[in-house]
């Protein structure tokens, strides 16, 4: 993958990173190069067509979103540290980590891993999934397979599963609930190797 | 639990004897018939009864036949002789069964100790009286008739039904424990066993060099899947430990087999002449085993999946098309000396998301049924055949030495050996095993009959010790199946083992998942690896694009997952809720039938009832019942089902038509009557959406989910109104008889539709009203809607085309069930005489054209006959007053007339109707509503008397 002669000591702010993310050395350097590999006009940032340019990611169907997750707060602009902190999402949770009760969730927790997915659902950020939101990914997965009525009645169906507090709406505490259901499967993804 | 024992045992002994006394009884007769069969040893002939099913046909035909020209004409005569050998399988079978019954009377019995272990000391029981009454054992467990007929059953249920997802997403560590944990296994047991031999504690009678060690070894180190499911289903381990061991112990397979033969064609040419090529032959053949073998799966797969696209019309060969192709994939490996079990395993795994989504609901729950049911059968009888062959000692001879150090290397090189590999295997694992998971891994190691059936297959002749490794296989079996069978369990709870959660996904679950995939996939192409979710996200492409459109039919290549795994769980919530009495229907409860179906229903993952789920003709929308507010409401739905359910069944059980091609009814007439019926019902919901301004959706899915029209409430939450409008009606006749064909086959499946309607009755009117509500509709596919004014009082309304039986509240009393028996005789019959025309319709030209006009126009005479006084349908009444009308159709009086005094002295009087605000036990309520026969609206009641 990529040109493998980016040292560690070229990246900028690698020590930092690394503490912040828990990814080690091999996987920044691994991750650098993807970087460097994606910004193919070497303006030293990336931006949503960047991505778009991925092949295996325009057979994804929910890949808009997913790359709008990663241009999180409306910039077009993506720099190596953000790029590295959203990738971190998807570490697994190691266990052996000292685990330092002042210091802040790691980003690979689980709740933060579920917030980062609750965000891809919950697109005008309310902190609730509404229907109409929830149609739209089901209508994005599904593509034509099934027709508008199906679509709504899984909608329906969904919200009144894991609707607990009867506002027609999925909260994230209500989504958290309901996405429990194989621990072992349910999240889980080596950014690197 | 002792008693549950010696039940079994006595029982089995039972068996037995019957079994020994009809081979006694059957010996004297025969000399006087055919000398040449009344040798003992015909019948003490050893081995299976099925072994010699080929040869028995044969010789008995002209047997039988002989005696019958010779001596005169006798009246009884003794066939034994013909019906041998599959009477002796039936006996078998049903002692199996018995056993298996018995076993499961005690719930605590069960749960302490595996199914297996008791077979197995029952098959010790069973063969030590059949050794003790014959002085020979007449039964062991053949190796053929093991290989050819009673492992592919339980491979066959295994492969089809592994959970594909599970099974791939540790198909690395599968493998490795298969292959590599095998290997290992059996290179070091063999060589451990020949140098203890050397060493001198096995004993030198075992006349056994390197080859036969490592043969022995080969045989005795793969991890048997018939022992695996049935101990670790028992135990419940959680889904991923459950799939690393029996997905081990199917995929092994391909190894054993491999070294099995290597080494027996070493031993045969002696360990001198063995060359350097020969092991890289041995390696060769391994690939060639094991690949050759996953291709004829797949192949089979492929076929067996492109085949039941084609099955449309001929629903009722789709299961055997599952099970025949499925056998012959593993035939056809066998008959390549290619791996059969991974074959087989293969096939059921690639073909089952094609086949099952192309069959019919209903060939779907009869493979699951006869696969399991097989599965259990043949599983029980290798156990107990495993028992029995251990009885007859001159199988074996035993060498405690070879014994104790087998168990021992056994036991050791397994832990060993997934100690090793886990400790590899977690470097890439995601989710690593962890030290407990390794603990219940080398202690689930179980031998199982696989071995037994290697070890008895060797010849005596070559392999010189093979009666001292039959005994140290045996006594490896028995150890791992019933002692570590029988510990398992505790060692499990004991070290806290995470167990399976005995639950369904929901469907956030499912989407979520969905989600999860597809966000990891795109993760993994952002962060720019070819991780196993790209490899994966690839595979589906190409599934979705290529594979499924060759594979699946048409009507199901465009349904999604997502909607049909919706479906399922909208089903079996219905059905859970209905298990469950419909009590709930009555509770606020039902406001979340999901929460509560999966807390207070958690055996829904056991087959039993899912094959009640998937097997269900009732469909019914849940969504718009629990979205009912009005209690009363739900439960007059729950009636109204329940009277649905019950009361059409006369018209399909007596149906004229007989076919034992199609199981659909083609009845020309009805079909169209319906379509009638559905057009102007059509019409009319069209004409009432227009007056009641309601929110409304259509929900076509192609599974008719039980319809639901509600009014619109005052909170304005959109309701769905789903119903039988929905596959256009109109255009009906001039469909394509393709789709005519679609129609009838989802009118199959789907039985019945029915219409729950909130009423916005006061409890003032409630006698009248509540009666009228239940009649039912008798229309299998139709659902009546009512949409005019008759509707305040005729919440429901019956295809009155076509006779609603009435039944009325004022009839609930407990009536026999035998009159149940004359109701539907007298449907049918009314049945039979209402589809003609004018001429048997008797009086009230008026109405009963109105009645044969169909549901929508019911209500206007009802509306008329609000009063009371007005016309009602003729058909009803018919049968409440047969005495009062002899100058009808006699036919018809002679049905009734068997009725009419009970029902007469039934009637109860009006003033046990129901009070209104009063909720009575809606079980009991409607179990005696069931029962009732037809009994007279109240409006109608008085009719007769009027006219």
């Amino acid at each position: 993958m990529g040109s493998t002669n980016s040292t560690l000591s070229k990246i900028p702010n690698a020590g930092d990173l690394m503490q912040e993310t828990g990814f080690s050395p091999a996987h920044i350097v691994r991750l650098y190069d993807r970087y460097k590999a994606l910004d193919k006009d070497k303006k030293g940032h990336l931006c949503p067509q960047d991505f778009g340019a991925i092949k295996e990611l325009a057979m994804n169907p929910i890949s808009d979103r997913i790359i709008g997750a990663f241009f999180s707060s409306g910039q077009e602009v993506l720099d190596f540290p953000s790029f590295v902190r959203i990738l971190a999402h998807f570490r697994p949770v190691d266990k052996n980590r000292p685990k330092d009760p002042n210091s802040p969730e790691h980003i690979n927790s689980r709740s933060n891993k579920l917030k980062f997915i609750f965000q891809l659902y919950d697109q005008d950020k309310d902190g609730k999934i509404s229907r109409q939101e929830l149609l739209q990914v089901l209508r994005t997965m599904l593509e034509k397979q099934v027709t508008e009525e199906q679509l709504e009645s899984i909608a329906d169906r969904t919200i009144q599963e894991a609707d607990l507090d009867r506002d027609d709406a999925i909260s994230f505490d209500e989504f958290r609930k309901n996405s429990l259901w194989c621990p072992s499967r349910s999240i889980k993804c080596r950014a690197t190797d | 639990m002792l008693i549950c024992t010696w039940l079994l045992l006595v029982c089995s002994v039972g068996e037995t004897a019957a079994d020994l006394y009809v081979k006694g009884a059957s010996v004297p007769p025969e000399p006087s018939r055919t000398p040449s069969r009344s040798s003992p040893e015909e019948y003490g002939n050893p081995g299976s009864a099925v072994a010699r099913s080929a040869e028995a046909p044969a010789p008995t035909a002209e047997d039988g036949a002989s005696p019958r020209h010779g001596g005169g004409y006798r009246i009884v005569q003794w066939e034994w002789s013909y019906v041998q050998t599959p009477y002796i399988i039936a006996l078998w079978l049903l002692v199996a069964s018995v056993a298996k019954i018995l076993f499961h009377f005690s719930q605590r019995f069960t749960t302490l100790v595996p199914e297996s272990c008791v077979l197995i000391l029952l098959g010790l029981v069973l063969g030590g009286i059949v050794l003790f009454a014959s002085k020979k054992q007449l039964y062991q467990l053949d190796p053929g008739l093991f290989f050819l007929f009673l492992l592919p059953t339980i491979v066959g249920d295994a492969g089809y039904f592994m959970p594909a997802r599970l099974f791939f997403d540790n198909l690395g560590a599968i493998l490795m424990y298969a292959v590599v944990g095998t290997l290992w296994n059996a290179f070091c047991t063999g060589f451990c066993l020949y140098g203890v031999k050397l060493a001198g504690v096995i004993d030198d009678r075992v006349e056994a060099g390197l080859m036969d060690f490592l043969l022995f070894g080969a045989l005795i180190s793969a991890v048997d899947p018939v022992a695996v499911i049935a101990v670790f289903e028992e135990v419940h381990v959680n889904e991923m430990l459950f799939i690393i061991v029996f997905g081990e112990s199917l995929l092994n397979d391909a190894v054993t087999v491999v070294l099995y033969k290597v080494y027996i064609s070493f031993v045969e040419v002696g360990p001198g002449n063995v060359h350097t090529a020969d092991y890289f032959k041995g390696v060769v053949s391994f690939l060639v085993v094991s690949l050759g073998g996953t291709l004829v799966g797949l192949v089979f797969a492929m076929i067996l999946a492109f085949v039941t696209r084609f099955t449309k019309r001929v629903r009722i060969m789709e299961p055997l098309l599952v099970f025949l192709l499925v056998y012959l994939a593993y035939l056809t490996a066998e008959l390549f000396s290619l791996s059969a079990i991974l074959s087989m395993t293969f096939c059921g795994l690639g073909c089952n998301k094609y086949v099952e989504a192309n069959i019919s609901q209903k060939s779907r729950t009869t493979v699951k049924y006869t696969m399991k049911t097989l599965a259990s059968i043949a599983e029980t009888i290798i156990f107990i055949f495993l028992g029995i062959s251990a009885v007859d000692k001159s199988k074996w001879a035993w060498d405690t030495g070879l014994i104790v150090c087998t168990l021992i290397f056994i036991f050791v090189f397994r832990a060993i050996g997934v100690a090793g590999q886990t400790w590899i295997l977690n470097k890439f694992r995601l989710v690593p095993l962890d030290k407990i998971d390794q603990v219940v891994m080398s202690y689930g190691g179980l031998r199982g009959a696989v071995a037994f059936a290697l070890v008895v297959l060797l010849d005596g002749g070559q392999v010189k010790a093979k009666d001292y490794f039959v005994a140290a296989t045996i006594v490896v079996v028995f150890f791992t199946v019933m002692f570590q069978g029988l510990t398992i369990k505790p060692l499990v709870t004991w070290l806290k083992v995470p167990r399976s959660t005995n639950r369904k996904p929901t469907v956030n679950e499912e989407i979520h998942e969905r989600a999860f995939d597809h966000i990891l996939a795109a993760v993994e192409d952002i962060a720019g690896l070819n991780g196993y979710h790209h490899w994966r996200d690839k595979w589906e492409h190409f599934d979705r694009n290529y594979l499924s459109k060759m594979l699946m039919r048409k009507s199901v290549y465009g349904k999604s997952e997502l909607w049909e795994a919706c479906q399922k769980i909208n089903i079996r919530d219905a059905i859970s809720v209905i298990d469950q009495g419909g009590n709930v229907l009555t509770s606020a409860r039902l406001s979340l039938p999901s929460m509560v179906s999966r807390a207070s229903f958690p055996e829904v993952t056991n087959v039993t009832n899912y094959l009640r789920e998937n097997g269900s003709g009732v469909c019914l929308d849940l969504q718009a019942i629990d979205t009912n507010p009005g209690a009363k409401v739900e439960e007059e739905t729950e009636t109204h089902r329940v009277l649905a359910g019950n009361l059409y069944k006369p018209r399909r059980r007596y149906q004229a038509h007989y076919s034992r091609h199609f199981m659909t009814v083609r009845d020309q007439e009805r079909q169209e009557r319906e379509v009638f019926q559905r057009n102007m019902r059509s019409r009319l919901e069209s004409f009432k959406s227009t007056q009641y301004k309601r929110h409304k959706k259509d929900r076509s899915q192609k599974k008719r989910k039980g319809s639901d029209a509600k009014e619109q409430d005052a909170n304005d939450k959109p309701r769905r109104n789903v119903s039988w409008h929905d596959k256009d009606p109109v255009v009906v006749p001039l469909e394509s008889e393709e789709e005519m064909g679609e129609h009838s086959e989802k009118e199959e499946d789907v039985g019945i539709v029915f219409v729950a309607r909130k009423t916005s009755e006061t409890p003032k009117e409630r006698p009248s009203s509540v009666s009228a509500a239940l009649e039912v509709c008798q229309s299998p596919s139709v659902a009546p809607p009512s949409p005019t004014c008759g509707e305040k009082n005729l919440p429901w309304k019956g295809g009155v085309g076509v006779l609603p039986p009435c039944v009325s509240v004022e009839a609930t009393k407990i009536i026999p069930v035998d009159l149940q028996q004359a109701w539907n005789q007298s449907i049918s019959s009314l049945e039979s005489l209402s589809s003609p025309p004018v001429p048997q319709e008797p009086q009230h030209p008026r109405v009963s054209a109105l009645s044969r006009l169909g549901g929508p126009l019911r209500p206007a005479a009802a509306g008329q006959g609000g009063s009371g006084t007005g016309p009602t349908p003729l058909t009803s009444r018919q049968f409440q007053f047969p005495g009062g009308k002899e100058e009808e159709e006699s036919a018809l009086s002679l049905h009734l007339q068997e009725v009419q005094p009970l029902m007469s002295s039934m009637r109860p009087p009006s003033s046990t109707t129901q009070i209104p605000g009063k909720r009575r036990n809606p079980r009991m309520y409607l179990r005696s509503l069931v029962t009732t026969p037809p009994s007279a609206r109240e409006p109608k009641s008085r009719g007769p008397t009027q006219l």
